[in-house]
């Protein structure tokens, strides 16, 4: 794929407005992991200790809907520096629960959570938080997605056999299955 | 009185009863094709359009549900067209409403999701409309979530036709159709709900359901409207 320092593709993955379980899945892929890191390195994510997302990454994992500003700006500059974009679980391709807020918009949620519930310090933070935007997004309404990946989340199977498959530069076999939840 | 008509579906030869559906007939030549809002027992609407055919020598394409059989018919039930129109038809009901496979108690006994994955539906083209929508939990043991309704009405059907009730109905036209019991009270309130819990066995998705059911719970799908169907017949 690329002409990296070791010729080898570069995997990267992001966590947007999301729970963690699609990375949780990905690391469920086990022992085999070592199998996708002879075969690819792993230059970004929540998993390796890069601060700036790199140039030149081959494949993108995205969990989560697109929610703050701050998503969609780092979904921007991964989109641009990234060829295959993979949309990883539900809440990258339907919102999911994070757009269960999209009925009532964000204050409301917000008043609902810090103010109404809240039995100490009632305050909405702000300080260091990007605001929400005012409907949770799916990530092809932000940048266009070569792959969809449905699940919640998908199974470590699921993930091994479509990173496998791009690896492979299968994309139209990966792209099929569907089961959403 | 019925008599015989020969058509073809999918270039198969096949005989039915002229009182027979294009559904029933395809159906017992073992030839699939997807339905949502039609329940073996219950009347037919063609409310979801899932079952879309096309017929020769027609640009119209027929529900096949309630379109009766005709003498030189021929049937064509799989199409790049048909299927087309049938993801596009499984895409709207996602879209019109608020369906959160991860969270709903339908997960994984769902007939919408499981249309999507037939369909191999991986996402959606349109936006979601994200609708503000209202859960009535006034019932004893049900409960009714609008979130998760597609409108398919084999609730008010079973409700009406094999349960006598006519409890359930729909309010409003279009997008703002909703279920609604009695005339629109709360359906703790009705004074026709026998609480028989018979639509809440009919509803392909999460929209009704026992209260304390949980999230996933796989739920008992007995196709048991036919024999109570029978059962009527033999008592009148």
């Amino acid at each position: 794929m690329s002409d990296g320092p070791h010729n080898k593709p570069r995997l990267a993955t992001i966590w947007l407005d999301g729970c963690s379980g699609c990375h949780m899945s990905f690391l469920d892929i086990d022992e085999r992991l070592l199998e996708l890191t002879a075969r690819a390195d792993l230059v970004y994510g929540c998993l390796v200790d890069a601060k700036e997302f790199p140039e030149g990454v081959d494949i993108t994992l995205v969990e989560g809907a697109v929610g703050t500003a701050e998503d969609l700006h780092k979904l921007l500059i991964v989109r641009e520096r990234t060829r295959v974009l993979v949309a990883m679980g539900d809440c990258a391709i339907t919102t999911n629960v994070p757009g269960m807020r999209n009925p009532f918009g964000p204050r409301a949620v917000l008043e609902r959570a810090y103010l109404e519930n809240a039995t100490i310090n009632k305050q909405i933070p702000v300080v260091g938080l990007p605001p929400l935007l005012p409907e949770s997004l799916p990530v092809h309404a932000c940048v266009p997605v070569d792959v969809f990946v449905t699940g919640c989340p998908p199974s470590a199977d699921r993930l091994f056999e479509v990173i496998s498959g791009l690896l492979d530069g299968q994309l139209d076999d990966a792209a099929q299955v569907s089961k959403f939840g | 009185m019925s008599e015989v008509r020969t058509l073809v579906i999918d270039g198969k030869d096949v005989a039915a009863s002229s009182d027979q559906t294009v559904l029933s007939a395809a159906k017992e030549s073992g030839i699939h094709i997807p339905t949502l809002c039609h329940l073996d027992g219950l009347s037919d609407v063609g409310s979801c359009r899932l079952c879309m055919v096309e017929v020769e020598g027609s640009p119209k394409l027929f529900p096949a549900c309630a379109t009766k059989v005709e003498e030189g018919m021929k049937v064509t039930t799989n199409s790049d067209r048909l299927v087309a129109y049938r993801r596009n038809v499984i895409e709207l009901f996602f879209l019109e409403r608020n369906h959160v496979c991860a969270v709903c108690v339908a997960n994984n006994s769902c007939e919408l999701q499981a249309q999507a994955k037939a369909l191999s539906l991986t996402h959606f083209e349109l936006p979601a409309l994200h609708p503000e929508l209202a859960v009535d939990a006034t019932h004893e043991r049900f409960v009714l979530d609008q979130n998760r309704c597609i409108l398919c009405t084999r609730c008010v059907r079973v409700c009406d036709e094999i349960e006598g009730a006519h409890t359930w109905d729909i309010s409003g036209r279009g997008v703002a159709a909703r279920l609604v019991s009695d005339l629109g009270i709360p359906w703790g309130s009705s004074m026709t709900c026998t609480s028989c819990g018979k639509c809440v066995q009919v509803c392909p998705t999460g929209a009704l359901f026992e209260k304390g059911r949980s999230v996933a719970e796989p739920k008992a799908r007995r196709p048991y409207v036919p024999y109570l169907v029978e059962a009527q017949r033999r008592l009148s």
